[in-house]
């Protein structure tokens, strides 16, 4: 393993309000994480400081906390729409949509999680028994399969998917570390644009390829994380 | 007695429902709480929806890892062997049948065993994370409940007026009176604490039961 042959890397790094250009006014964005766990916490920052952020559908599993990672962007107006699956724990999201200032779509964390995969797979969507018999099922297309009752789900995509990671190479190949990974893999391979943050890019060749999660293909940009700001 | 000790009279009675080897889901809530009841020959192997498979116990304070949290947001550990993976890949094994026990907290569960867990009747939907996923998925459904809501209503009726999280039914309730295990579309009595009789469980629960007293469990007071 001592040879080190002369690959050409790709200049992906780059600042982070440079990154954030990709997304637009209206843009469908996807942020990793769970909670804040997981969570582009120095993208998010440079998303608050962008003049063209505004009118963002969000895809993530909770609007952050309040106040909090993506509760700030939904506080500073900039978000219309929120897709996830747990807004509960966030009055700022019940306070914003009783004012009738953003749509709320609650879909179940699994649905979620494939809906995402599915577009980062090229398929339109796929059937699952979860929600089927519940009020999530109204206005659902449901089909009986082998006796047992399933829901359609469309692929959810994005324009930018914003996501973490722990380390990247020259080339963006990613690795995670511990629950921090959640829903970011998913979303780096469901959007036009993916830009990760990360907290370290190495040369190539110094991550293994068997511990690489996601390949360099998926990723557009690399952010390096900033110290969070108190 | 406090919320907090009923609690775990009910998390300790889910956990002796446990057996080594098996593969178990805790629910946010009450449900969390079984893993501190797990003895040390107990190996089962916890799951939790963010993509941990090998859940330790809760960490010394001070000795937190940010990025090492549970379903419900709360610092953990993981045991030797564990292992991670996305969001995807976690839901994909919880609806593919690959967990055998899931314990899920209840804002209702009714005579036919359907489980209403996620939201109020006309209250806007705000969220339903992991329920549904886990309720269709799971081999074995645990509902760890209080056996009355804080105004003293029956949390076990005759047939739910929230929100149903599915159209399948669980397999086991239990509070910390009673242990219902649902047979034949019906919940049959199983376990009783021994400072309660039936003509109390009767007049506190919703739903019709039928009685097959396997056991008795340790009284309150003594929890």
């Amino acid at each position: 393993m001592s040879a080190v042959h002369p690959i050409r890397t790709v200049a992906k790094l780059v600042p982070a309000q440079e990154a954030i250009s990709a997304v637009r006014r209206g843009s469908r964005v996807m942020i990793g994480g769970f909670g804040l766990v997981g969570t582009p916490l120095t993208l998010i920052e440079a998303l608050l400081g962008s003049d063209e952020a505004r009118e963002l559908t969000t895809i993530s599993n909770n609007v952050g906390e309040p106040g909090r990672g993506l509760g700030r962007v939904l506080l500073d107006g900039r978000i219309s729409h929120a897709i996830g699956s747990f807004f509960t724990s966030n009055p700022d999201v019940i306070d914003r949509r009783e004012r009738g200032l953003l749509d709320v779509t609650v879909v179940p964390q699994g649905t979620l999680a494939e809906a995402i995969r599915a577009a980062g797979a090229g398929l339109g969507g796929f059937y699952t028994r979860t929600g089927a018999g519940t009020l999530f099922a109204q206005g659902r297309e449901e089909r009986i399969i082998d006796g047992q009752r399933y829901l359609f789900q469309e692929a959810i995509h994005a324009d930018v998917a914003l996501i973490r990671a722990h380390r990247a190479d020259d080339l963006g190949n990613l690795v995670y570390r511990l629950s921090a990974r959640n829903f970011n893999p998913d979303m780096a391979t469901a959007a036009t644009m993916t830009i990760a943050e990360v907290d370290e890019v190495v040369p190539v060749g110094e991550l293994s390829p068997e511990e690489i999660v996601t390949p360099h293909l998926f990723v557009n940009r690399i952010v390096l994380a900033e110290p969070p700001r108190v | 007695m406090s919320d907090r000790s009923v609690a775990h009279v009910i998390a300790g009675r889910v956990a002796a429902r446990l057996a080594a080897g098996e593969i178990v889901n805790l629910g946010i809530g009450m449900p969390t709480l079984v893993a501190d009841h797990l003895g040390p020959d107990q190996q089962v192997f916890l799951q939790s929806e963010n993509g941990i498979l090998g859940v330790g116990p809760t960490p010394a304070p001070g000795a937190e890892e940010p990025l090492l949290i549970n379903a419900g947001k709360q610092p953990v550990t993981v045991r030797p062997g564990a292992s991670f993976c996305s969001s995807s890949q976690s839901f994909g094994l919880i609806r593919g049948g690959r967990i055998d026990v899931a314990v899920l907290g209840a804002l209702q569960v009714d005579g036919r065993g359907l489980l209403a867990n996620w939201a109020l009747p006309g209250r806007p939907v705000l969220g339903v994370g992991g329920a549904m996923d886990l309720l269709v998925g799971a081999r074995r459904v645990i509902v760890a409940t209080e056996h009355l809501t804080k105004k003293g209503e029956a949390k076990i009726v005759e047939e739910c007026t929230f929100p149903l999280t599915g159209d399948r039914a669980v397999d086991v309730i239990v509070t910390e009176r009673v242990t219902f295990e649902v047979r034949n579309g019906g919940l049959v009595l199983t376990e009783l604490a021994n400072d309660v009789d039936v003509g109390w469980v009767r007049s506190h629960t919703g739903a019709r039961f039928d009685e097959d007293l396997v056991s008795v469990a340790a009284s309150l007071g003594s929890a």
